[in-house]
């Protein structure tokens, strides 16, 4: 059974010039000790989609409908108050901006400690103990004396293992990290995504990974969800969305690449994303489509099944042509 | 851990007019709603209400200290002059005040700031210890002075008022110039070849305009109360002009026998100051994108 | 004769040695690829380049011209040569400006035309980045991202500048709109044969479009070539850890990599350590690189040059063996 699953999920958010509908009915499941990668271009709905579970979404302007089970558990319906008790303990978000996400009044190890004399119920002296141990977790030399260190003391990719340190705190079931290495240097990158792939390995943790970087989820998702104007578009294990795309919007993505020149020129993607106010009836990448047909336009495709566990919402997917 | 992230907007779709979008963000609020429609109840009362009512000066005695009535619908001061007309040029004489002394701040600060925030390894100091030093002085002592100098008007009202919002104006100039000057518009700006004088006027200048009339609605009703203090202590505006300063220093002495004389300028006083507020407040939060959504 | 020439250059802020000691040249229509990351001073390059900013020492040389310490009026003429395209493109257009006034500005600047000759030149220009001239009425906030970059590109060349100096022009773009603005300054550089300095951080983007690269840690270059011989055969084991650092977008390659992973965080820059500056993190670093600094130099015939003591004749270091 999966750990998470989100069924037809539709996130809208008020605004000054109407309705604006970040995310139109999505359907994902999560599996323990899943690594699962939402990417997508910025406006697609990835971050939105993620943020539903915990629900960290303004609440007076947002719109939200569809179903959210976690373990079995519906969370659309829970009262803030108990989703307050879930998030940081079943849920548990990493940002993408590290230097803002802690507070620099405090020590990183009391910053620790606090998540877990929270929701854990520990002593004083047994958080701090707990928190050296996740600093250490997490990768950060001389966590006994990081601990007692406030957050400008620390490097931005020191800062960000923290923020994983407080998230994994109480052994959360689903870890979010929202581009959480998109601020961090290349050299920096690969040992904090390291960090996911270790706790994965040694607690089990399922991670949503919310990346634009298609080399990032190479490198770590099992799974991946290509998102487009609000809906996936494709959904399949990496290896496979790898070798054989079928969505031209995903294609179009691995294509523009710069390291995918061809004769030195890149493949584009013409034309700009639909408006967020307007959901025609079509395929909402269809004017951008180099495999565009008449048919595009009458209908929206669904996402269906076109291999084992590989998904496309296209009339006309197929592999490189 | 419970910041919420901005709801998205597609990022390549292109955004629509400001200052259209700013007045639908605007409209939608009741409470700087409330302030506008305040703020232009005040400014027809001080425009057009002088034309509309009587003289101020024309006394009746043989109505003193009188209750409102079909004649006077706000009653009657001690010397049996109409309190509506001169509640309407009081109103006239508050909205001189708050908007001339406003002004001069602006027109002597923000050069000033401006001048300061750009050239701010050397002017700057030399500027912000000035500030510190005006602020130091109170206000009240210097506003004596002024009067002993150049007599109780309004026109050292005025200066005593602009001078008192001086430091305000080139604090939060300079301090958004210090800001705009790191944007890569300035740099590319000097990267062309442009004059100093060239990018603060057309670069920096314009873009700082924001805070600055935000802090305009702030400073117009400190200017209002403030005339109306000095007018009260006998510094400002001199009977038998009609100001709410003056009206609320002879009411003090008839509170007992006719307290609506009290009240009709205090409750203009707290109503235009009220409106400039909530006026201030909603356009800081549709003029300003840092603060809220 | 090389279009910029940058010698031993160095510049400090306060106590933050941002730049310092550092040479390289950008030959007639050459593309220079900077690379680094952050902290390691290569915007700093950039804005001394331009005279953003006053260089502490060493010298920077226009077309010939030595700007290190001109006077801002001296220098004015030489900026018809040379100009700048910014990352952000929501802080480096003027939001009270039109997209026309923005474009012209260089060319009111320099009084080289105005009014009706100024607009054409605009509208020519508009339209060889790509934007369709009904854009000139528009302001940057109702553009896209994409398209303000378009506009930044269209004022850094309507000059026809010998020298273009890009910050991280791409990096702040979507993969799909960054695709068309780089296959953009590709073209244009080709058409008008501008030469540049492109700093950034993406290896991707450089392998793409540079012709040269050099490789910046702490202010200085480590190593610096050809494109394609630096991808094929990096030789300073800072180079090679942020090749292979530099995730691929296929899983299969991906896993089958040899990453080197760094330790520890770049050094801060107010106090850089001794010897070889990258010995803190280098897996390789032996006794020597703690204490004598190399120099950048090319230790074999036909080579490129590098600064590390582990390059020798017959010798180069692999990082990916280490550890």
């Amino acid at each position: 059974m999966s750990l998470l699953r989100i069924t037809d999920l539709t996130v809208g958010f008020d605004t000054d010039d109407g309705l604006v509908q970040a995310v139109k009915g999505i359907s994902l499941e999560l599996a323990e000790g899943e690594i699962l990668a939402l990417c997508g271009e910025s406006g697609c709905g990835k971050s939105v989609t993620a943020m539903s579970v915990p629900r960290l979404l303004p609440p007076e302007t947002t719109r939200l409908s569809g179903s959210i089970e976690l373990d079995g558990r519906e969370l659309t319906e829970l009262p803030e108050s108990q989703l307050r008790r879930i998030r940081g303990k079943d849920v548990s978000v990493v940002f993408q901006e590290p230097m803002t996400s802690l507070n620099p009044s405090f020590t990183v190890g009391y910053q620790i400690a606090e998540v877990l004399r929270r929701h854990e119920g520990l002593s004083r002296r047994a958080a701090r103990d707990r928190a050296v141990e996740l600093l250490e977790l997490v990768g950060i030399p001389l966590p006994a004396r990081r601990v007692k260190e406030y957050p400008h003391q620390l490097s931005g990719g020191m800062r960000q293992r923290v923020m994983i340190a407080i998230a994994v705190a109480c052994s959360p079931r689903v870890l979010i990290a929202d581009e959480p290495t998109t601020a961090l240097d290349v050299t920096i990158q690969a040992g904090v995504l390291d960090v996911f792939r270790d706790l994965r390995d040694r607690l089990g943790t399922a991670v949503i990974l919310i990346t634009h970087d298609l080399g990032v989820v190479a490198d770590i998702a099992d799974r991946a969800v290509v998102m487009y104007a609000g809906r996936a578009v494709e959904q399949a294990p990496v290896d496979e969305l790898f070798a054989r795309p079928r969505h031209p919007y995903t294609l179009g993505l691995m294509r523009a690449l710069p390291s995918a020149a061809v004769n030195g020129r890149l493949a584009e993607i013409p034309g700009l994303v639909p408006s967020p106010l307007s959901d025609p009836d079509e395929c909402a990448f269809h004017a951008r489509c180099p495999r565009a047909q008449a048919d595009c336009v009458l209908k929206r495709p669904e996402l269906v099944r076109q291999a084992d566990e590989h998904l496309a919402a296209c009339f006309h997917p197929g592999g490189p042509s | 851990m419970t910041e919420a992230p901005a709801p998205p907007s597609a990022a390549e779709a292109p955004p629509r007019r400001g200052a259209a979008r700013a007045w639908r963000r605007f409209r939608r609020r009741p409470m700087p709603m409330t302030g506008l429609v305040l703020v232009a109840g005040f400014l027809l009362l001080a425009i057009a209400g002088p034309l509309a009512t009587g003289d101020p000066a024309a006394q009746d005695y043989a109505a003193t200290l009188a209750p409102p009535s079909g004649a006077h619908p706000l009653g009657t001061d001690d010397l049996g002059r109409d309190a509506l007309a001169r509640v309407a040029h009081g109103a006239q004489v508050s909205l001189q005040a708050g908007v001339l002394s406003t002004l001069l701040a602006m027109a002597a600060g923000i050069p000033i700031g401006l001048v300061a925030g750009f050239y701010r390894r050397w002017l700057d100091p030399v500027v912000m210890r000035l500030v510190d030093v005006t602020l130091a002085f109170p206000f009240l002592v210097f506003a004596v002075g002024l009067a002993a100098i150049i007599g109780p008007s309004l026109k050292g009202v005025v200066l005593a008022l602009g001078f008192s919002q001086l430091p305000a104006v080139i604090r939060i100039t300079r301090g958004e110039v210090l800001s705009i000057r790191e944007m890569d518009y300035v740099s590319a700006a000097v990267a062309d070849g442009a004059s100093d004088g060239y990018i603060m006027l057309r670069y920096v200048l314009p873009n700082c305009a924001a805070p600055l009339i935000v802090q305009a609605t702030v400073a117009i009703p400190a200017a209002i109360i403030g005339e109306a203090t000095l007018s009260f202590l006998g510094l400002g505006v001199q009977p038998p002009t009609p100001s709410w300063g003056v009206m609320l220093t002879t009411a003090q002495q008839y509170l007992d026998v006719a307290p609506w004389l009290a009240i009709w300028p205090g409750l203009m006083i707290a109503l235009a100051t009220l409106g400039f507020n909530l006026l201030g407040d909603g356009l800081r939060d549709v003029l300003d994108p840092r603060s809220g959504r | 004769m090389n279009v910029l020439e940058i010698n031993d250059l160095v510049k400090h802020y306060g106590q933050v040695r941002a730049v310092d000691g550092l040479s390289l040249s950008v030959g007639q229509g050459e593309v220079l690829g900077l690379v680094g990351e952050s902290g390691s001073g290569k915007s700093t390059v950039g804005k001394c380049v331009l005279r953003l900013t006053e260089p502490t020492s060493g010298s920077i040389r226009l077309g010939g011209a030595d700007i290190t310490h001109l006077s801002r009026r001296a220098m004015r003429p030489l900026r018809r040569d040379v100009h700048m395209v910014f990352q952000d493109p929501y802080s480096s257009l003027n939001p009270r400006f039109t997209i026309e006034r923005i474009v012209a500005e260089p060319l009111l600047r320099h009084g080289i035309a105005r009014g009706r000759a100024a607009g054409e030149r605009v509208a020519a220009m508009l339209e060889q980045v790509g934007l369709r001239p009904e854009m000139r009425s528009r302001y940057p906030h109702e553009l896209s991202g994409g398209q303000r970059q378009r506009v930044g590109l269209a004022r850094a060349l309507i000059l026809e500048p010998k020298l273009v100096v890009a910050d991280e022009p791409v990096s702040a773009l979507d993969v799909s709109v960054q695709a068309s603005v780089l296959n953009l300054i590709t073209d244009l550089q080709r058409e008008m044969g501008f030469s540049c300095l492109f700093v950034t951080h993406d290896l991707s983007v450089v392998e793409f479009l540079a012709d040269r690269v050099a490789v910046m840690y702490l202010g200085r270059i480590v190593e610096s070539g050809p494109t394609a011989r630096i991808f094929a055969e990096p030789r300073h084991p800072y180079t090679q850890a942020l090749l292979s650092a530099a995730p691929v977008a296929d899983p299969v390659r991906q896993r089958e990599r040899r990453r080197i992973v760094l330790g520890g965080d770049v050094p801060s820059p107010v106090d850089p350590p001794s010897g070889c500056r990258f010995h803190t993190r280098c897996p390789l670093a032996y006794e020597e690189c703690r204490t004598r600094e190399p120099v950048l130099a090319d230790p074999r015939e036909g080579g490129h040059p590098v600064a590390c003591h582990l390059v020798t004749a017959d010798h180069t270091p692999d990082a990916t063996a280490a550890r």
